[in-house]
């Protein structure tokens, strides 16, 4: 993975300073509240329900294990000894006291990470593939470029005030794992007519209150073109995005307003303009250097099958569901990558405890070349697993609450905070989010339902995706009670769609049976091999209605 | 209000004029429109002129008339409308002004470091700004991953040299 030179260094201890200069201000009360708030947030500390909230950027959702360790130590000295991974790659601490802080944020820099815009309308933490340099049908390694655009985004001088937050994801295989198309720049990794690699852009995809796919705007940008062709997109967007209305900021907003021809139109002359002054080309040289930190490591020549793999699998049920669920194949024979489900049966989504953050870390160190990836679904990934390995790691996790098998099913959901923590939310998703996972905890049901994403927002400023769920939950206040509506079709994938909603909404009492319903309804109309979405996208919305609401 | 020009806490010899208010002898700031409807007489003046722009007034209305004016001043309505940065990129850069670019309205400390970048190179801040706080505020970062408009180079470049 990448590692810090001296200037990438230099920056973050220099950031580190700079806020604590600006926490002493306020503590001190020469900035109020208001003039503080700015500050912070670009720096990813939120005043939520209870208490401060630091979120920690996690690059492209890559970390060793001596940083994951780190984390582990600094959810027990500053938090209450746990940590949320969000949807984001990121990693939320819940409870720091401003005054720990920079303390906090110096502990970080000594791992080389930090909190560098994870908030604020700034060009946020790039996300990408929890499965990069490992897939079998990937173009290019995508944390080349995504460490190329992480270093490019951060302290940007003309766009770090920009209209509202922006988010940039990218992608290296035809199956998305990263969610490109609802993002404010997707960025696909392709190869060209000849054999050049490049990147294919789209842009203004979003959820929240609007949720818009995003448009492509260029087949092929070539890669030394690639900062010149990201900054005009950003002038273009921070020179017109709307300013009047926070609702209406988002890039998404401007190219629906302006259409995406006009778009393409202004950012290709701006490009044009960009291109010819030279100065942002980026250098070869450079490009070359981030890229051998990617290198692929040195790996052992194994046999296909392992035969003692298959034994463990013929031999322990459980084991065999495990990787049925979890694993995923590699581009090495005879290595497998693992995932590692955050969503026990009840447990909080995305919520990891210190102590299995260390044990996390070790397996990795042990297991995985001392890497761990985060994924935008809210679990962990190990890449690089030898087979053979696989029940050992088993095991461990088994023994530390990190064994549930469901990766992909229906109780590994993602759901936002909500109003257990959150300020904006207008009702809980937690709770909703374990009761579904209660009620579908056996496992050879969930496999017999199959591949199933049920993604629940507590606000329709839709943090836990449900735009993009195949069955979404949205949940709603009215007049102080919390409902729940349902959408279903969704998908954050290549095929990226909004989901329907189903009908009027459900209360906390029937949400749960009105998700059973959906499944049972799905599973009469199957036909072979037909994942839910598959069935969904052929017979539509009405079937779900008549059973949904003839019962009511 | 204060005056920090390339460094320097200065007195402002630059009037800034409202739009119906009478030209006062010596240099002025006048606003777009005002230039727009005046500028033959504008242009007669043998004082020193500036024009000044509110987000929303792209530096490309006055990109053939950058050789009249000694300064360019960019409104910053609120510390959180970012407009202004690209218009002083823009100046800079693909119109290739040289002249004084002023960053007026709401400019808070914090944000002095990364208006130079872009190309500003006069402020006008809070009295309560004093060189100390100035100068930390430019220093905050000794790097820039970016090229800057100021000539500052970008680690991308430096790691090669």
């Amino acid at each position: 993975m990448y590692r810090y030179d001296e200037f990438d260094h230099e920056l973050v201890h220099e950031r580190v300073a700079q806020f604590r200069d600006q926490v002493g201000r306020r503590l001190k009360g020469e900035l109020t509240e208001d003039e503080f708030k700015p500050l912070r947030l670009m720096n990813g500390l939120y005043l939520q329900l209870h208490a401060y909230m630091l979120r920690v950027a996690i690059p492209y959702g890559t970390l060793s294990s001596r940083q994951l360790h780190k984390l582990a130590e600094i959810g027990r000295v500053y938090d209450k000894g746990y940590g949320h991974f969000t949807t984001r790659q990121n990693l939320q601490f819940n409870w720091p006291k401003l005054k720990d802080v920079p303390d906090l944020l110096a502990d970080l820099a000594t791992v080389e990470m930090h909190a560098i815009q994870t908030s604020g309308n700034c060009i946020r933490n790039v996300t990408s593939d929890q499965y990069a340099g490992v897939a079998q049908d990937e173009i290019e390694d995508p944390r080349i470029i995504s460490e190329v655009i992480r270093q490019w985004s951060t302290f940007h001088p003309e766009f770090s005030y920009l209209p509202r937050k922006f988010k940039i994801a990218v992608c290296a295989t035809p199956d998305d794992r990263a969610a490109i198309r609802v993002h404010d720049i997707g960025i696909q990794v392709v190869r060209n007519a000849s054999g050049e690699v490049g990147y294919e852009i789209y842009v203004g995809g979003g959820l929240g209150r609007t949720p818009m796919i995003g448009k492509k705007l260029n087949d092929f940008v070539p890669k030394a073109d690639i900062l010149a062709y990201l900054e005009s997109v950003m002038r273009v967007y921070n020179m017109h995005g709307r300013r009047d209305n926070m609702y209406k900021a988002r890039i998404k907003i401007l190219v629906h307003e302006i259409g995406a021809e006009e778009m393409r139109r202004q950012v290709d002359a701006e490009f044009a303009e960009v291109k010819k002054a030279g100065h942002l080309e980026l250098p070869m040289a450079e490009l070359e250097r981030i890229q051998a930190y990617f290198a692929a490591p040195e790996y052992e020549t194994l046999p296909e099958v392992s035969p003692e793999f298959e034994a463990a699998k013929k031999a322990d049920k459980d084991f065999a569901n495990w990787v049925r669920a979890n694993t995923a194949p590699h581009r090495v024979p005879g290595y497998a990558i693992v995932n590692i489900s955050l969503k026990p049966n009840g447990g909080t989504p995305g919520d990891c405890s210190s102590d299995q953050m260390d044990v996390v870390a070790d397996a990795a160190e042990k297991y995985s070349l001392g890497e761990i990836r985060v994924t935008h679904e809210q679990n962990l990934t190990l890449a690089n697993v030898k087979q053979s390995d696989l029940h050992a790691l088993y095991q461990m996790l088994e023994a530390n609450g990190l064994g549930t098998s469901n990766i992909g099913l229906i109780t590994d959901q993602i759901a936002c905070p909500g109003l257990d923590y959150c300020a904006l939310a207008n009702a809980r998703s937690i709770p909703i989010a374990q009761q579904i996972s209660e009620r579908f905890q056996d496992l050879e049901r969930q496999h017999h339902i199959g591949e199933l994403k049920i993604n629940t927002s507590g606000c329709i400023n839709a943090c836990g995706h449900h735009h993009v769920g195949h069955i979404g939950i949205l949940g709603v206040d009215k007049k102080g009670v919390e409902y729940y509506q349902v959408t279903l079709g969704g998908a954050a994938d290549q095929q990226t769609a909004v989901g329907d909603i189903v009908g009027p909404a459900f209360t906390e009492g029937e949400i749960v049976d009105a998700i059973e319903t959906i499944v049972e309804t799905y599973i009469d109309l199957r036909k072979d091999g037909e994942r839910f979405i598959d069935t969904y996208r052929r017979v539509g919305v009405d079937p779900f209605k008549e059973t949904l609401y003839a019962t009511h | 209000m204060q005056l920090i020009k390339k460094g320097e806490f200065v007195s402002d010899s630059f009037a800034t004029v409202e739009d119906d208010a009478e030209l006062p002898e010596g240099s002025i700031i006048v606003s777009l429109e005002r230039w727009q409807a005046e500028r033959d007489s504008l242009s007669e003046r043998n004082t020193p002129l500036g024009v000044r722009l509110k987000s929303g007034q792209e530096p490309s209305v006055i990109a053939d008339d950058l050789d009249k004016f000694a300064v360019v001043a960019l409104e910053f309505p609120a510390y959180r409308n970012g407009r202004a940065y690209s218009y002083a990129r823009l100046l800079r850069e693909r119109y290739g002004y040289k002249g004084e670019i002023r960053a007026v309205g709401n400019v808070l400390r914090d944000q002095f470091q990364y208006m130079i970048r872009v190309g500003f190179d006069a402020l006008e801040v809070a009295d309560n700004i004093t060189p100390d706080i100035y100068k930390r505020a430019v220093g905050t970062f000794t790097h820039a991953y970016q090229p800057g408009a100021d000539g500052s180079v970008s680690v991308f470049s430096l790691r090669h040299r």
